[in-house]
């Protein structure tokens, strides 16, 4: 046994349910899935001993064995592919990237084998591939990447991205039981945001993927978004609601497959549509959600369909570089403005 | 009790001793120089049975037929895409697959055509595969060998080279957790053997001490690029000392001595002493694929293998000076060989195209993907 695991701290198995940060939802869901089944184990950097960059898998292997918690080389092509053979066998590995950034490195084997093998021959690679992504924690351009939209041109791969701690347990809980490969995307801005603790069950739950979730409900505005965007939209919604504009919120949850109805409902309702992301605006995921209502709900919409998403640069370092980087919540404010006045 | 003795045993902790580094390249099965007009044999030291090498003939002949079948069928434009062959080199996959148990795992390239039958995948289905059938195991979603089995232990490949490393080596890590004792055989060429997911696969199963078997074709071209220009290593099998794993040279034209330093490697793998790396010196004969006229190759230099270190001759030359098997014996078993390929020839050309609309199919479990030219909106202004 190496040195590194005959460490003096040893984490307590989570609650279940309770009073829960995002990330202890997350590890809440990893944890019950293990117990719940054999076949689930956890492969990264630095997931044992040390929990995970930001201990998501904290405890883990002190309860489940090195076996079923397997650190390994800094090697991303390693861990996505060891994750699909795994699959291949019937296992279901909940892979780690340690930031979302470095999913390029694992990007082949992630769009030509896990996204393929289905398509191909019938091989079934049941694996999540999860990591922190997300901007606005002063990282720079390698720790802060939204990678969504890399992905969302390659069928084959489910994305999603909660922005509640409940759903972020009841997401993770679904993509490991998911019989294809499954992105998950974790905003560490929401990973221990005192504002997202919130109560969650006791008794096991997941969300489905491919389902949005209406945040807020409105009459005037469709705010569409999903991440930590979720969060500025639902304050530029109260903010907006003084002024006696009333917004609806829709948190996409799953970016693909997209759920297309509740888009378009939502925008059927309201005529107004603002869509909201962090990655860069061009190519992001924003120009395919503004096709689908231009495409499908052009005859209800009152005014053009408005992206608000992030500049078309790398994500920057300096707060004041990042904050000119990132939509704000004023940017918001203006475009919904703008739109109800249209 | 001896003085350094008791300091070891009150030690607690400190550096792990380790023998020093050492360069373990076997070099027991790699090709040898035999004198000028001496023609090439095989190995003689084999642990093989008779009736088993000539299961191995049989083998390497059903590859080259199947392969020249194939050929023809391009020819009548009946394949769909590009066709590759191992004419040359079929000894290496073909007796590195049989040192394997049947539970065992491979996955090869397209240059190892052999290994996919040893492991039980039959003519008729590479067939349908190149003619893009609905009856071939893709359905007509992926070409030749690009399909899996998972009950026969056959992963295919896919065209970016190196990934399969790692995913075998995935296949492993499940099958230590599953309590399985199995070992998995990847296939590389020297090209290959430049990704950084050979790298990346292999490091891991080093790690891991993961029963992984890396075969590197030694085949002297990747596409039109010789392996000068691929690596500065001199020997492939060099690149083991890379991973801290034993490495292997093999002559990749003798399909005994590629069986039994195989078998050695499946030993060693199988105790649960980790992974190796068995270099195989080959040499591809036909081009990258069928199109490609081999304008890089020096003159004289196909002749020379072709006349000299022909796998197939030199194993039926074995076969007859050991008198393991007479000619007749050997053109009966290419009968048979001629026989099977006929009637799955004709069961692949038999199979209907597969229907368009399955194109929309399998994307996810149980899913159809709508056709993304035919917008809902349109239909509904109709």
């Amino acid at each position: 046994m190496s040195t590194a695991l005959k460490k003096e701290h040893k984490s307590e198995r989570p609650a279940r349910g309770g009073l829960a940060t995002m990330v202890e939802a997350i590890r809440q869901g990893i944890w019950e899935e293990m117990e719940r089944d054999p076949t689930v184990f956890v492969i990264g950097e630095d997931v044992g001993a040390y929990g995970g960059a930001f201990k998501v898998t904290d405890g883990l292997i002190d309860h489940f064995g090195k076996e079923r918690v397997i650190d390994t080389p800094i090697s991303e092509a390693a861990i996505v592919g060891a994750a699909c053979g795994a699959g291949l066998m019937g296992m279901k590995p909940v892979a780690e990237f340690q930031f979302i950034d470095f999913i390029s490195c694992g990007f082949d084997l992630l769009t030509n084998y896990a996204a393929k093998c289905r398509y191909r021959w019938g091989g079934n690679i049941p694996a999540v591939f999860r990591g922190p992504c997300g901007s606005g924690v002063r990282s720079g351009p390698f720790h802060s990447l939204n990678a969504e939209s890399f992905f969302l041109n390659t069928a084959g791969l489910k994305i999603v991205e909660p922005s509640t701690a409940y759903d972020a347990k009841g997401l993770i809980k679904a993509a490991i039981r998911d019989p294809d490969p499954v992105l998950y995307f974790e905003h560490k801005k929401l990973y221990r945001l005192p504002r997202l603790r919130e109560e969650l069950p006791e008794d096991d739950y997941i969300v489905e993927i491919g389902k949005a979730r209406t945040a807020r409900e409105g009459r005037d505005v469709s705010i569409i978004t999903f991440g930590a965007q979720v969060l500025t939209a639902l304050d530029a919604a109260d903010e907006l609601e003084k002024e006696g504009l009333d917004v609806e919120v829709i948190d996409l949850r799953t970016l693909a497959p997209m759920d297309k109805d509740a888009i378009l409902a939502s925008v059927k309702k309201t005529s107004r549509a603002l869509i909201l992301h962090e990655a860069s605006l061009t190519g992001g995921i924003g120009g395919e959600i503004a096709a689908i209502i231009a495409q499908e709900a052009f005859e209800w919409l009152d005014a053009p369909v408005v992206r608000l998403a992030s500049i078309d640069t790398p994500v920057t370092y300096s707060p004041p570089l990042e904050d000119y980087y990132l939509p704000q919540m004023k940017d918001v404010l203006d475009a919904a403005r703008k739109l109800a006045a249209y | 009790m001896p003085e350094n003795q008791k300091q070891n045993g009150n030690r607690k902790r400190g550096p792990r001793r380790r023998p020093p580094f050492q360069m373990r390249i076997n070099t027991k099965y790699a090709p040898k120089k035999v004198a000028d007009g001496q023609p090439l044999s095989c190995t003689k030291d084999t642990s093989l049975k008779p009736e088993q090498m000539l299961e191995l003939y049989r083998y390497l002949k059903l590859t080259r037929l199947v392969e020249e079948r194939i050929v023809n069928l391009y020819r009548q434009t009946k394949v769909v895409g590009g066709v590759f062959r191992s004419l040359g080199q079929e000894a290496t996959a073909v007796g590195s697959a049989y040192a394997l148990r049947s539970d065992d795992f491979i996955t090869p390239i397209i240059r190892d055509l052999g290994s996919v039958f040893v492991k039980g995948i039959r003519p008729r289905q590479i067939f349908a595969q190149y003619m893009a059938k609905a009856w071939g195991p893709s359905g007509g979603k992926d070409l030749n060998v690009h399909f899996g089995d998972m009950e026969k232990g056959f992963i295919g490949p896919i065209s970016h080279l190196g990934d399969m490393i790692p995913v075998m080596t995935g296949i492993l890590l499940a099958a230590r957790m599953q309590k399985k004792d199995i070992v998995g055989l990847a296939y590389i060429g020297d090209g290959g053997a430049s990704t950084g997911a050979f790298f990346e696969g292999i490091n891991f199963a080093a790690v891991q001490k993961l029963p992984l078997i890396t075969i590197v074709e030694y085949n002297h071209y990747a596409y039109s690029t010789p392996t000068n220009m691929q690596t500065a290593v001199r020997n492939l099998a060099e690149k083991s000392a890379a991973f801290g794993i034993p490495g292997y040279i093999v002559d990749g034209n003798d399909v005994i001595a590629c069986y039994e330093v195989t078998k050695q490697a499946v030993d060693y793998a199988r105790s649960g002493r980790g992974a190796v790396l068995i270099e195989a010196k080959t040499y591809r004969r036909k081009g990258h694929a069928e199109h490609d006229d081999q304008r890089y190759v020096p003159g004289g230099e196909i002749e020379w293998w072709e006349k000299h270190n022909d796998p197939i001759d030199r194993f039926e030359r074995f076969l007859l000076d050991e008198k393991i098997a007479t000619k007749e014996k050997l053109d009966e078993i290419t009968a048979g060989v001629m026989r099977e390929i006929d009637e799955d020839c004709e069961w692949a050309e038999s199979s209907p195209m597969p229907e368009a609309e399955v194109a929309a199919h399998g994307v996810f479990d149980n899913s159809i993907v709508p056709p993304a030219f035919r917008p809902k909106i349109l239909e509904n202004s109709n």
